[in-house]
Protein backbone atom coordinates (compact mmCIF):
# COMPACT_ATOMS: atom_id res chain seq x y z
CA UNK A 1 0.00 0.00 0.00
CA UNK A 2 1.23 3.47 -0.62
CA UNK A 3 3.26 5.56 1.57
CA UNK A 4 2.66 8.98 3.22
CA UNK A 5 5.84 10.92 3.84
CA UNK A 6 6.65 13.44 6.34
CA UNK A 7 9.53 15.39 7.52
CA UNK A 8 11.97 15.53 11.04
CA UNK A 9 10.30 16.35 14.28
CA UNK A 10 6.74 15.63 13.78
CA UNK A 11 4.80 16.36 16.79
CA UNK A 12 1.93 15.03 18.66
CA UNK A 13 0.40 18.41 18.49
CA UNK A 14 -0.38 17.88 14.53
CA UNK A 15 -1.14 14.44 15.06
CA UNK A 16 -3.78 14.82 17.60
CA UNK A 17 -4.42 18.03 18.33
CA UNK A 18 -5.33 19.15 21.83
CA UNK A 19 -8.76 20.60 21.20
CA UNK A 20 -10.17 17.77 20.08
CA UNK A 21 -8.54 15.65 22.63
CA UNK A 22 -11.75 15.51 24.55
CA UNK A 23 -13.66 13.76 21.71
CA UNK A 24 -13.43 10.18 20.99
CA UNK A 25 -10.51 8.63 18.37
CA UNK A 26 -13.32 9.01 15.56
CA UNK A 27 -12.93 13.10 15.72
CA UNK A 28 -9.54 13.22 16.71
CA UNK A 29 -8.59 10.81 13.88
CA UNK A 30 -10.63 13.62 11.09
CA UNK A 31 -8.16 16.08 12.16
CA UNK A 32 -5.16 13.76 12.23
CA UNK A 33 -1.93 15.40 10.65
CA UNK A 34 -4.01 17.59 8.83
CA UNK A 35 -2.10 21.27 9.97
CA UNK A 36 0.98 19.75 7.88
CA UNK A 37 -1.31 17.51 5.02
CA UNK A 38 -4.54 18.63 5.26
CA UNK A 39 -5.87 15.69 2.78
CA UNK A 40 -3.94 12.61 5.05
CA UNK A 41 -7.12 12.23 6.94
CA UNK A 42 -9.58 12.29 3.87
CA UNK A 43 -7.34 10.10 1.97
CA UNK A 44 -5.19 8.19 3.86
CA UNK A 45 -6.15 4.45 3.20
CA UNK A 46 -6.53 1.56 5.31
CA UNK A 47 -3.10 -0.22 5.15
CA UNK A 48 -1.03 2.64 3.63
CA UNK A 49 2.31 3.52 5.83
CA UNK A 50 3.31 6.55 7.53
CA UNK A 51 7.39 7.07 7.05
CA UNK A 52 9.16 10.00 8.30
CA UNK A 53 12.61 11.19 9.04
CA UNK A 54 13.89 11.85 12.68
CA UNK A 55 11.92 12.15 16.20
CA UNK A 56 8.40 11.01 14.61
CA UNK A 57 5.89 12.01 17.56
CA UNK A 58 7.75 14.40 19.63
CA UNK A 59 5.86 15.81 22.21
CA UNK A 60 3.21 15.06 24.64
CA UNK A 61 2.33 11.36 26.29
CA UNK A 62 -1.68 11.55 24.77
CA UNK A 63 -1.95 8.04 23.67
CA UNK A 64 -4.21 9.41 21.20
CA UNK A 65 -1.69 10.22 18.59
CA UNK A 66 -0.59 6.70 17.63
CA UNK A 67 -4.53 5.42 18.08
CA UNK A 68 -5.17 8.24 15.67
CA UNK A 69 -3.40 6.51 13.18
CA UNK A 70 -4.19 2.96 13.76
CA UNK A 71 -7.93 4.29 13.29
CA UNK A 72 -7.64 5.35 10.22
CA UNK A 73 -6.02 1.57 8.95
CA UNK A 74 -2.26 2.83 9.24
CA UNK A 75 -0.04 -0.64 8.93
CA UNK A 76 2.98 0.55 10.23
CA UNK A 77 5.19 3.81 10.84
CA UNK A 78 9.19 3.93 9.51
CA UNK A 79 10.74 6.77 10.54
CA UNK A 80 14.76 7.18 11.13
CA UNK A 81 13.68 7.89 14.64
CA UNK A 82 10.94 8.02 17.18
CA UNK A 83 10.51 9.99 20.31
CA UNK A 84 10.57 7.36 23.07
CA UNK A 85 6.89 7.79 24.37
CA UNK A 86 5.24 7.56 21.43
CA UNK A 87 7.13 4.48 20.10
CA UNK A 88 6.24 2.88 23.94
CA UNK A 89 2.64 4.16 23.02
CA UNK A 90 2.24 3.02 19.54
CA UNK A 91 3.47 -0.42 20.21
CA UNK A 92 1.06 -1.13 23.13
CA UNK A 93 -1.48 -0.23 20.62
CA UNK A 94 -0.09 -2.79 18.51
CA UNK A 95 0.68 -0.40 15.68
CA UNK A 96 4.39 -1.16 14.41
CA UNK A 97 6.97 1.51 14.68
CA UNK A 98 9.52 0.58 12.76
CA UNK A 99 13.27 2.19 12.91
CA UNK A 100 14.53 2.55 9.57
CA UNK A 101 17.63 4.58 9.10
CA UNK A 102 17.12 4.91 5.53
CA UNK A 103 13.50 5.80 5.70
CA UNK A 104 14.49 9.07 3.91
CA UNK A 105 14.90 7.02 0.29
CA UNK A 106 11.21 6.43 0.48
CA UNK A 107 9.10 8.73 -2.25
CA UNK A 108 5.91 9.99 -0.95
CA UNK A 109 3.15 7.46 -2.59
CA UNK A 110 5.85 4.60 -3.11
CA UNK A 111 4.05 1.22 -3.52
CA UNK A 112 5.52 -0.37 0.15
CA UNK A 113 5.28 -4.04 2.03
CA UNK A 114 6.84 -5.22 5.13
CA UNK A 115 9.38 -8.20 5.76
CA UNK A 116 8.83 -8.79 8.94
CA UNK A 117 11.01 -12.19 8.65
CA UNK A 118 13.60 -10.70 7.29
CA UNK A 119 13.24 -6.91 9.27
CA UNK A 120 13.04 -5.00 5.55
CA UNK A 121 10.67 -2.86 3.83
CA UNK A 122 10.38 -3.41 0.40
CA UNK A 123 9.55 -0.16 -1.34
CA UNK A 124 7.99 -2.07 -4.23
CA UNK A 125 7.97 1.33 -6.67
CA UNK A 126 11.89 2.18 -6.01
CA UNK A 127 12.37 -2.02 -5.79
CA UNK A 128 14.71 -1.20 -2.97
CA UNK A 129 14.85 -2.89 0.27
CA UNK A 130 15.30 -0.77 3.55
CA UNK A 131 16.30 -3.08 6.49
CA UNK A 132 14.96 -1.55 10.03
CA UNK A 133 15.75 -2.60 13.63
CA UNK A 134 14.18 -5.35 14.95
CA UNK A 135 11.42 -5.01 17.33
CA UNK A 136 12.35 -6.50 20.52
CA UNK A 137 11.23 -9.82 20.97
CA UNK A 138 9.26 -9.32 24.33
CA UNK A 139 7.50 -6.33 22.36
CA UNK A 140 7.31 -7.83 19.13
CA UNK A 141 5.05 -10.78 21.31
CA UNK A 142 2.73 -7.71 22.29
CA UNK A 143 2.24 -6.52 18.99
CA UNK A 144 1.15 -9.62 17.11
CA UNK A 145 -1.28 -9.63 20.19
CA UNK A 146 -2.67 -6.73 19.01
CA UNK A 147 -1.30 -4.38 21.76
CA UNK A 148 -1.04 -4.07 25.55
CA UNK A 149 -4.91 -4.51 26.68
CA UNK A 150 -5.17 -7.98 24.67
CA UNK A 151 -1.94 -8.86 25.78
CA UNK A 152 -2.52 -8.80 29.54
CA UNK A 153 -6.41 -9.72 28.54
CA UNK A 154 -4.30 -13.03 27.33
CA UNK A 155 -1.84 -13.19 30.25
CA UNK A 156 -5.03 -12.92 33.10
CA UNK A 157 -6.82 -15.49 30.83
CA UNK A 158 -3.92 -18.32 31.24
CA UNK A 159 -3.72 -17.41 34.50
CA UNK A 160 -6.93 -18.37 35.33
CA UNK A 161 -7.29 -21.30 33.77
CA UNK A 162 -3.77 -22.25 35.27
CA UNK B 1 31.97 -0.50 39.78
CA UNK B 2 30.25 3.10 39.89
CA UNK B 3 26.91 4.19 38.60
CA UNK B 4 25.46 6.98 37.59
CA UNK B 5 22.05 8.41 39.56
CA UNK B 6 20.08 7.07 36.55
CA UNK B 7 21.17 3.78 37.11
CA UNK B 8 21.31 3.44 41.00
CA UNK B 9 17.42 4.73 40.24
CA UNK B 10 17.04 1.98 38.10
CA UNK B 11 18.77 -1.21 39.90
CA UNK B 12 16.84 -0.34 43.42
CA UNK B 13 13.86 -0.42 41.59
CA UNK B 14 14.49 -3.53 39.24
CA UNK B 15 15.99 -5.17 42.91
CA UNK B 16 19.29 -5.56 41.73
CA UNK B 17 23.03 -4.86 43.19
CA UNK B 18 23.32 -2.80 39.75
CA UNK B 19 22.38 -2.58 35.90
CA UNK B 20 24.22 -2.11 32.00
CA UNK B 21 23.04 0.78 30.37
CA UNK B 22 21.17 -0.81 27.30
CA UNK B 23 19.43 -3.93 28.86
CA UNK B 24 15.79 -4.69 29.85
CA UNK B 25 14.69 -4.68 33.19
CA UNK B 26 11.69 -4.69 35.04
CA UNK B 27 11.18 -2.58 37.68
CA UNK B 28 8.57 -2.01 40.78
CA UNK B 29 6.79 1.03 40.60
CA UNK B 30 6.54 3.42 44.08
CA UNK B 31 4.32 5.47 42.61
CA UNK B 32 1.93 6.07 39.83
CA UNK B 33 0.10 9.70 38.62
CA UNK B 34 -2.34 10.20 36.56
CA UNK B 35 -4.36 13.29 35.54
CA UNK B 36 -7.94 13.49 34.10
CA UNK B 37 -7.20 13.93 30.71
CA UNK B 38 -4.99 10.81 30.48
CA UNK B 39 -5.97 9.22 33.52
CA UNK B 40 -9.54 7.48 34.17
CA UNK B 41 -11.27 8.40 31.24
CA UNK B 42 -9.01 6.36 29.62
CA UNK B 43 -8.46 3.38 32.36
CA UNK B 44 -11.53 2.81 33.85
CA UNK B 45 -12.97 1.11 30.98
CA UNK B 46 -9.89 -1.00 30.27
CA UNK B 47 -9.63 -2.17 33.44
CA UNK B 48 -13.28 -3.13 33.18
CA UNK B 49 -12.63 -4.80 30.19
CA UNK B 50 -9.73 -6.80 31.93
CA UNK B 51 -12.18 -7.88 35.21
CA UNK B 52 -8.58 -6.20 36.98
CA UNK B 53 -7.96 -3.67 40.14
CA UNK B 54 -5.38 -1.24 40.93
CA UNK B 55 -2.21 -3.48 42.58
CA UNK B 56 -2.02 -0.90 45.07
CA UNK B 57 -4.22 2.12 45.66
CA UNK B 58 -2.01 4.07 48.04
CA UNK B 59 0.48 4.10 45.55
CA UNK B 60 -2.00 5.98 43.20
CA UNK B 61 -1.97 10.01 42.97
CA UNK B 62 -4.47 11.40 40.84
CA UNK B 63 -4.77 15.02 40.11
CA UNK B 64 -7.35 17.12 38.00
CA UNK B 65 -5.65 19.71 35.91
CA UNK B 66 -6.51 19.25 31.79
CA UNK B 67 -10.45 19.73 32.10
CA UNK B 68 -10.88 22.45 34.50
CA UNK B 69 -12.62 24.45 34.92
CA UNK B 70 -15.16 22.26 33.11
CA UNK B 71 -16.65 24.31 30.14
CA UNK B 72 -18.78 22.37 28.77
CA UNK B 73 -20.40 18.60 28.29
CA UNK B 74 -17.52 16.79 27.52
CA UNK B 75 -15.02 18.55 30.22
CA UNK B 76 -18.16 17.97 32.97
CA UNK B 77 -18.31 14.13 31.77
CA UNK B 78 -14.49 13.71 31.75
CA UNK B 79 -13.99 15.38 35.52
CA UNK B 80 -16.74 13.28 36.95
CA UNK B 81 -15.18 10.34 36.14
CA UNK B 82 -12.10 10.89 37.84
CA UNK B 83 -14.25 11.96 40.93
CA UNK B 84 -16.27 9.02 40.61
CA UNK B 85 -13.32 6.57 39.50
CA UNK B 86 -10.92 7.45 42.70
CA UNK B 87 -13.93 6.50 44.75
CA UNK B 88 -14.64 3.28 43.47
CA UNK B 89 -11.19 1.82 43.12
CA UNK B 90 -10.35 3.39 46.75
CA UNK B 91 -7.61 5.90 45.80
CA UNK B 92 -7.74 8.35 48.58
CA UNK B 93 -4.56 10.55 46.65
CA UNK B 94 -6.80 12.79 44.70
CA UNK B 95 -5.99 16.55 44.47
CA UNK B 96 -9.05 17.77 42.76
CA UNK B 97 -8.46 21.52 41.43
CA UNK B 98 -5.47 22.10 43.31
CA UNK B 99 -3.31 22.92 40.60
CA UNK B 100 -1.09 20.98 37.55
CA UNK B 101 0.02 16.95 38.42
CA UNK B 102 3.94 17.78 38.31
CA UNK B 103 3.49 21.18 40.73
CA UNK B 104 1.20 19.47 42.97
CA UNK B 105 3.00 16.11 43.22
CA UNK B 106 5.81 17.24 45.49
CA UNK B 107 4.10 19.79 46.66
CA UNK B 108 1.87 17.22 48.69
CA UNK B 109 4.77 15.48 49.86
CA UNK B 110 4.66 12.65 47.22
CA UNK B 111 8.40 12.94 45.83
CA UNK B 112 11.41 11.38 47.98
CA UNK B 113 14.75 11.15 46.55
CA UNK B 114 15.07 7.06 45.32
CA UNK B 115 11.63 6.68 44.56
CA UNK B 116 10.70 5.03 41.04
CA UNK B 117 7.74 6.73 39.65
CA UNK B 118 5.25 6.67 36.07
CA UNK B 119 3.36 9.53 35.42
CA UNK B 120 0.65 9.69 32.70
CA UNK B 121 2.07 12.59 30.86
CA UNK B 122 5.08 13.86 28.74
CA UNK B 123 5.71 16.46 31.76
CA UNK B 124 6.61 14.05 34.49
CA UNK B 125 10.16 14.10 34.17
CA UNK B 126 10.05 17.21 36.56
CA UNK B 127 9.72 15.08 39.47
CA UNK B 128 13.22 13.82 38.48
CA UNK B 129 14.24 17.11 40.13
CA UNK B 130 14.31 15.19 43.25
CA UNK B 131 16.83 12.71 42.62
CA UNK B 132 13.57 10.68 41.50
CA UNK B 133 13.54 8.02 37.91
CA UNK B 134 10.14 9.59 37.01
CA UNK B 135 9.40 9.31 33.13
CA UNK B 136 5.85 9.86 31.07
CA UNK B 137 3.73 7.02 29.74
CA UNK B 138 0.21 6.62 27.67
CA UNK B 139 -3.06 5.48 28.91
CA UNK B 140 -2.29 1.90 27.84
CA UNK B 141 0.73 1.63 29.34
CA UNK B 142 -0.65 3.07 32.60
CA UNK B 143 -3.31 0.14 32.64
CA UNK B 144 -0.32 -2.00 32.42
CA UNK B 145 1.42 -0.46 35.73
CA UNK B 146 -1.98 -0.39 37.10
CA UNK B 147 -2.24 -4.18 36.76
CA UNK B 148 0.79 -5.76 37.64
CA UNK B 149 2.52 -2.34 39.39
CA UNK B 150 5.54 -3.11 37.49
CA UNK B 151 6.93 -1.92 33.95
CA UNK B 152 9.58 -2.49 31.56
CA UNK B 153 12.72 -0.15 30.64
CA UNK B 154 15.55 -0.22 28.79
CA UNK B 155 18.32 1.03 31.44
CA UNK B 156 19.31 4.06 30.58
CA UNK B 157 22.70 5.79 29.31
CA UNK B 158 23.14 9.06 30.52
CA UNK B 159 23.61 12.49 29.15
CA UNK B 160 25.45 14.82 31.54
CA UNK B 161 24.81 18.37 31.15
CA UNK B 162 26.91 20.53 33.24
CA UNK B 163 26.55 24.19 34.41
CA UNK B 164 29.37 25.86 36.08
CA UNK B 165 29.48 29.37 37.28
CA UNK B 166 26.27 31.33 38.19
CA UNK B 167 23.67 33.04 36.23
CA UNK B 168 23.37 36.49 36.01
CA UNK B 169 20.36 37.75 37.32
CA UNK B 170 17.34 37.86 34.90
CA UNK B 171 18.62 34.37 33.44
CA UNK B 172 16.85 31.44 34.57
CA UNK B 173 16.74 27.53 34.26
CA UNK B 174 14.15 27.73 30.94
CA UNK B 175 16.85 29.96 29.21
CA UNK B 176 18.85 27.31 29.69
CA UNK B 177 16.98 24.69 28.52
CA UNK B 178 15.80 26.59 25.51
CA UNK B 179 19.64 27.24 24.87
CA UNK B 180 20.40 23.66 25.30
CA UNK B 181 16.99 22.42 22.91
CA UNK B 182 18.49 25.48 20.35
CA UNK B 183 22.03 23.22 20.38
CA UNK B 184 21.05 20.01 20.57
CA UNK B 185 17.35 19.52 18.85
CA UNK B 186 14.02 18.12 19.85
CA UNK B 187 15.77 14.82 20.01
CA UNK B 188 19.44 15.73 21.90
CA UNK B 189 18.01 13.78 24.48
CA UNK B 190 17.67 10.89 22.56
CA UNK B 191 15.32 9.26 25.34
CA UNK B 192 18.38 8.82 27.91
CA UNK B 193 18.18 10.24 31.45
CA UNK B 194 19.44 13.94 31.34
CA UNK B 195 21.57 14.67 34.39
CA UNK B 196 21.89 18.36 35.19
CA UNK B 197 25.14 19.31 37.23
CA UNK B 198 27.70 21.99 37.94
CA UNK B 199 27.66 25.01 40.46
CA UNK B 200 25.01 26.43 38.53
CA UNK B 201 22.63 24.01 38.83
CA UNK B 202 23.04 23.60 42.29
CA UNK B 203 22.66 27.24 43.30
CA UNK B 204 18.91 26.73 41.64
CA UNK B 205 15.98 26.74 43.74
CA UNK B 206 13.95 23.54 43.45
CA UNK B 207 11.19 24.88 41.46
CA UNK B 208 13.94 25.98 39.20
CA UNK B 209 15.74 22.44 39.17
CA UNK B 210 12.06 21.06 38.08
CA UNK B 211 11.98 23.57 35.35
CA UNK B 212 15.15 22.15 34.17
CA UNK B 213 13.70 18.01 34.06
CA UNK B 214 10.43 19.40 33.03
CA UNK B 215 11.75 20.65 29.59
CA UNK B 216 13.30 16.95 29.37
CA UNK B 217 10.78 16.57 27.92
CA UNK B 218 11.46 19.17 24.63
CA UNK B 219 15.27 18.02 24.86
CA UNK B 220 13.94 14.47 24.40
CA UNK B 221 14.82 12.69 27.40
CA UNK B 222 13.46 10.28 29.02
CA UNK B 223 13.80 11.76 32.23
CA UNK B 224 15.83 14.71 33.81
CA UNK B 225 17.58 14.52 36.67
CA UNK B 226 19.17 16.59 39.90
CA UNK B 227 21.16 14.97 42.59
CA UNK B 228 19.42 15.49 45.78
CA UNK B 229 20.83 18.17 48.56
CA UNK B 230 20.04 20.48 51.37
CA UNK B 231 18.52 22.84 48.71
CA UNK B 232 16.15 19.18 48.17
CA UNK B 233 15.49 18.56 52.15
CA UNK B 234 14.68 22.47 52.73
CA UNK B 235 12.15 22.07 50.27
CA UNK B 236 10.42 18.69 51.48
CA UNK B 237 10.64 19.52 54.73
CA UNK B 238 12.43 16.32 55.60
CA UNK B 239 15.06 14.51 56.09
CA UNK B 240 16.00 12.59 52.97
CA UNK B 241 18.79 10.58 51.27
CA UNK B 242 21.22 11.97 49.23
CA UNK B 243 20.99 10.37 45.75
CA UNK B 244 24.10 11.74 43.64
CA UNK B 245 25.98 10.21 40.86
CA UNK B 246 29.46 8.45 41.30
CA UNK B 247 32.31 10.92 40.15
CA UNK B 248 33.99 8.11 38.02
CA UNK B 249 30.77 6.68 36.53
CA UNK B 250 30.95 6.09 32.95
CA UNK B 251 28.08 8.60 30.62
CA UNK B 252 27.28 8.67 27.06
CA UNK B 253 27.86 12.07 26.71
CA UNK B 254 29.45 15.02 29.48
CA UNK B 255 29.17 18.80 28.18
CA UNK B 256 30.13 21.86 30.37
CA UNK B 257 28.55 25.13 30.05
CA UNK B 258 29.82 28.59 31.77
CA UNK B 259 26.17 29.65 33.22
CA UNK B 260 27.58 32.70 33.54
CA UNK B 261 27.85 33.77 29.84
CA UNK B 262 24.19 32.28 29.29
CA UNK B 263 22.07 35.35 27.58
CA UNK B 264 18.03 34.92 28.26
CA UNK B 265 16.25 32.63 25.48
CA UNK B 266 13.46 33.24 22.98
CA UNK B 267 12.29 29.90 20.32
CA UNK B 268 10.34 31.07 17.44
CA UNK B 269 7.53 29.17 16.10
CA UNK B 270 7.08 26.81 16.18
CA UNK B 271 9.19 24.61 17.74
CA UNK B 272 11.36 25.03 21.12
CA UNK B 273 14.56 24.13 18.93
CA UNK B 274 14.12 27.26 17.06
CA UNK B 275 16.02 29.31 20.07
CA UNK B 276 18.18 31.80 20.06
CA UNK B 277 19.46 35.02 22.06
CA UNK B 278 16.84 37.63 22.48
CA UNK B 279 18.70 40.03 20.80
CA UNK B 280 17.38 38.15 17.73
CA UNK B 281 13.86 38.91 18.78
CA UNK B 282 13.54 42.66 19.46
CA UNK B 283 11.52 42.95 16.40
CA UNK B 284 8.66 40.67 17.62
CA UNK B 285 5.94 42.59 18.69
CA UNK B 286 3.19 40.12 20.38
CA UNK B 287 -0.02 40.88 21.43
CA UNK B 288 -0.39 39.05 24.42
CA UNK B 289 1.78 37.47 27.08
CA UNK B 290 1.14 34.52 29.16
CA UNK B 291 2.28 33.04 32.07
CA UNK B 292 1.24 30.03 32.55
CA UNK B 293 1.97 25.97 33.10
CA UNK B 294 4.39 23.82 35.20
CA UNK B 295 6.98 24.68 33.26
CA UNK B 296 6.27 28.83 33.73
CA UNK B 297 4.09 29.41 36.68
CA UNK B 298 4.77 27.79 39.63
CA UNK B 299 5.93 30.73 42.75
CA UNK B 300 9.67 31.04 41.70
CA UNK B 301 8.11 32.06 37.93
CA UNK B 302 5.60 34.26 39.60
CA UNK B 303 8.55 35.81 41.54
CA UNK B 304 10.60 35.99 38.32
CA UNK B 305 8.13 37.83 36.47
CA UNK B 306 6.96 40.15 38.95
CA UNK B 307 10.38 41.30 39.93
CA UNK B 308 9.69 42.65 36.37
CA UNK B 309 6.40 43.90 36.63
CA UNK B 310 6.71 45.67 39.85
CA UNK B 311 5.43 49.10 39.33
CA UNK B 312 4.70 49.22 35.46
CA UNK B 313 2.25 48.36 33.39
CA UNK B 314 2.08 46.07 30.31
CA UNK B 315 1.06 47.32 27.34
CA UNK B 316 -0.33 44.19 26.15
CA UNK B 317 -3.27 42.02 27.29
CA UNK B 318 -1.36 39.87 30.04
CA UNK B 319 -2.83 36.61 31.65
CA UNK B 320 -1.41 34.85 34.48
CA UNK B 321 -2.33 31.09 34.83
CA UNK B 322 -0.12 30.15 38.90
CA UNK B 323 0.66 26.38 38.70
CA UNK B 324 -0.90 25.47 41.93
CA UNK B 325 -3.63 26.86 44.53
CA UNK B 326 -0.96 26.37 47.15
CA UNK B 327 1.92 28.72 45.01
CA UNK B 328 -0.72 31.16 44.55
CA UNK B 329 -1.96 31.32 48.00
CA UNK B 330 1.87 32.14 49.02
CA UNK B 331 2.40 34.56 45.95
CA UNK B 332 -0.45 36.19 46.77
CA UNK B 333 0.53 36.37 50.26
CA UNK B 334 3.68 37.71 50.21
CA UNK B 335 3.11 40.28 47.57
CA UNK B 336 4.45 38.83 44.22
CA UNK B 337 0.42 38.43 42.72
CA UNK B 338 0.01 41.89 43.66
CA UNK B 339 2.52 43.27 41.28
CA UNK B 340 0.68 41.41 38.51
CA UNK B 341 -2.81 42.62 39.46
CA UNK B 342 -1.28 46.25 39.58
CA UNK B 343 0.59 45.68 35.79
CA UNK B 344 -3.23 44.84 34.72
CA UNK B 345 -2.71 40.90 34.31
CA UNK B 346 -5.93 38.75 34.08
CA UNK B 347 -5.59 36.27 36.91
CA UNK B 348 -6.80 32.51 34.96
CA UNK B 349 -7.46 29.28 37.23
CA UNK B 350 -5.01 26.69 38.36
CA UNK B 351 -4.81 24.34 35.36
CA UNK B 352 -2.72 23.48 32.30
CA UNK B 353 -5.24 25.89 30.06
CA UNK B 354 -3.82 27.42 27.00
CA UNK B 355 -0.71 25.65 27.27
CA UNK B 356 -2.35 22.22 26.26
CA UNK B 357 -4.99 23.70 24.23
CA UNK B 358 -7.59 23.40 26.57
CA UNK B 359 -10.23 26.09 27.98
CA UNK B 360 -12.19 29.00 26.72
CA UNK B 361 -8.75 31.35 26.18
CA UNK B 362 -7.28 29.59 23.07
CA UNK B 363 -5.39 31.66 21.00
CA UNK B 364 -7.13 33.14 17.44
CA UNK B 365 -6.57 33.37 14.27
CA UNK B 366 -2.71 35.31 13.70
CA UNK B 367 -2.23 35.70 16.79
CA UNK B 368 1.47 37.01 17.82
CA UNK B 369 2.00 35.62 21.42
CA UNK B 370 4.74 35.40 24.11
CA UNK B 371 4.83 32.43 26.41
CA UNK B 372 6.23 31.34 29.65
CA UNK B 373 5.37 27.50 28.52
CA UNK B 374 7.08 24.57 26.83
CA UNK B 375 5.96 23.93 23.52
CA UNK B 376 5.16 26.34 20.72
CA UNK B 377 4.01 23.32 18.26
CA UNK B 378 1.66 24.30 15.66
CA UNK B 379 -1.72 24.79 16.72
CA UNK B 380 -1.01 23.62 20.20
CA UNK B 381 -2.03 26.62 21.62
CA UNK B 382 -5.25 27.55 19.84
CA UNK B 383 -5.31 28.60 15.84
CA UNK B 384 -2.69 26.77 13.53
CA UNK B 385 -2.46 30.40 12.24
CA UNK B 386 -1.25 31.84 15.58
CA UNK B 387 2.43 32.51 16.62
CA UNK B 388 4.02 31.54 19.81
CA UNK B 389 7.69 32.77 21.10
CA UNK B 390 8.70 30.58 24.01
CA UNK B 391 10.40 32.43 26.42
CA UNK B 392 10.91 32.75 30.61
CA UNK B 393 8.69 34.46 33.48
CA UNK B 394 11.52 37.12 33.21
CA UNK B 395 11.44 37.67 29.31
CA UNK B 396 7.65 37.33 29.23
CA UNK B 397 7.23 40.14 31.94
CA UNK B 398 9.86 42.31 29.99
CA UNK B 399 8.22 42.04 26.82
CA UNK B 400 5.14 42.75 28.18
CA UNK B 401 5.63 46.08 30.14
CA UNK B 402 7.86 47.14 26.76
CA UNK B 403 5.22 46.81 24.05
CA UNK B 404 7.98 43.96 22.25
CA UNK B 405 10.30 40.96 23.17
CA UNK B 406 12.68 43.05 25.35
CA UNK B 407 15.53 41.45 27.46
CA UNK B 408 14.62 41.60 31.31
CA UNK B 409 17.85 42.58 32.50
CA UNK B 410 17.46 46.02 30.91
CA UNK B 411 14.76 46.57 33.93
CA UNK B 412 16.86 44.77 36.71
CA UNK B 413 20.41 46.89 36.11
Amino acid sequence: MKSWVFSDNVDTDVIAPGRYMKFGIDEIARHCLEAVASDFPKNVRPGDFVVAGRNFGCGSSREQAPAALKHLGVAALVAESFAGLFYRNALNLGLPALVCSRAKRIRDGDRLSIDYATNEVFDLTSGERLPFKPIPAHLMEMVRDGGLLPHLEKRLKCRTTS
Amino acid sequence: MPATLAEKLVARAAGRSSVTPGEIVTCKVDLAMMHDSGGPRRVKPMLERLGAKVWDPSKVVVITDHYLPAYDDESRKIIRIARDWVREAGIENFYDAQGICHVVLPERGHLRPGMFVVGGDSHSPTGGAFAAYVFGVGATEMLGVLVTGEIWLEVPHTIVMEFDGALEPGVSAKDMMLFLIGRFGLDGGQYEAVEYRGAAIRRLPMQERMTLCNMTAELGGQTGLVASDGVTRDFLKADVETWQSDPQAPVLEHHRFDASELAPQVAAPHSPANAGPVDQFRDVQPTLAYIGACTGAKLEDLRMASRILRGRKSKMRLLVAPASVRDQETAEAEGTLKAFVDAGAELLPNACGICAGYGEHLLPENMVAISSTARNFKGRMGAASSQVYLASPYTVAATAVAGRVCDPREFLR
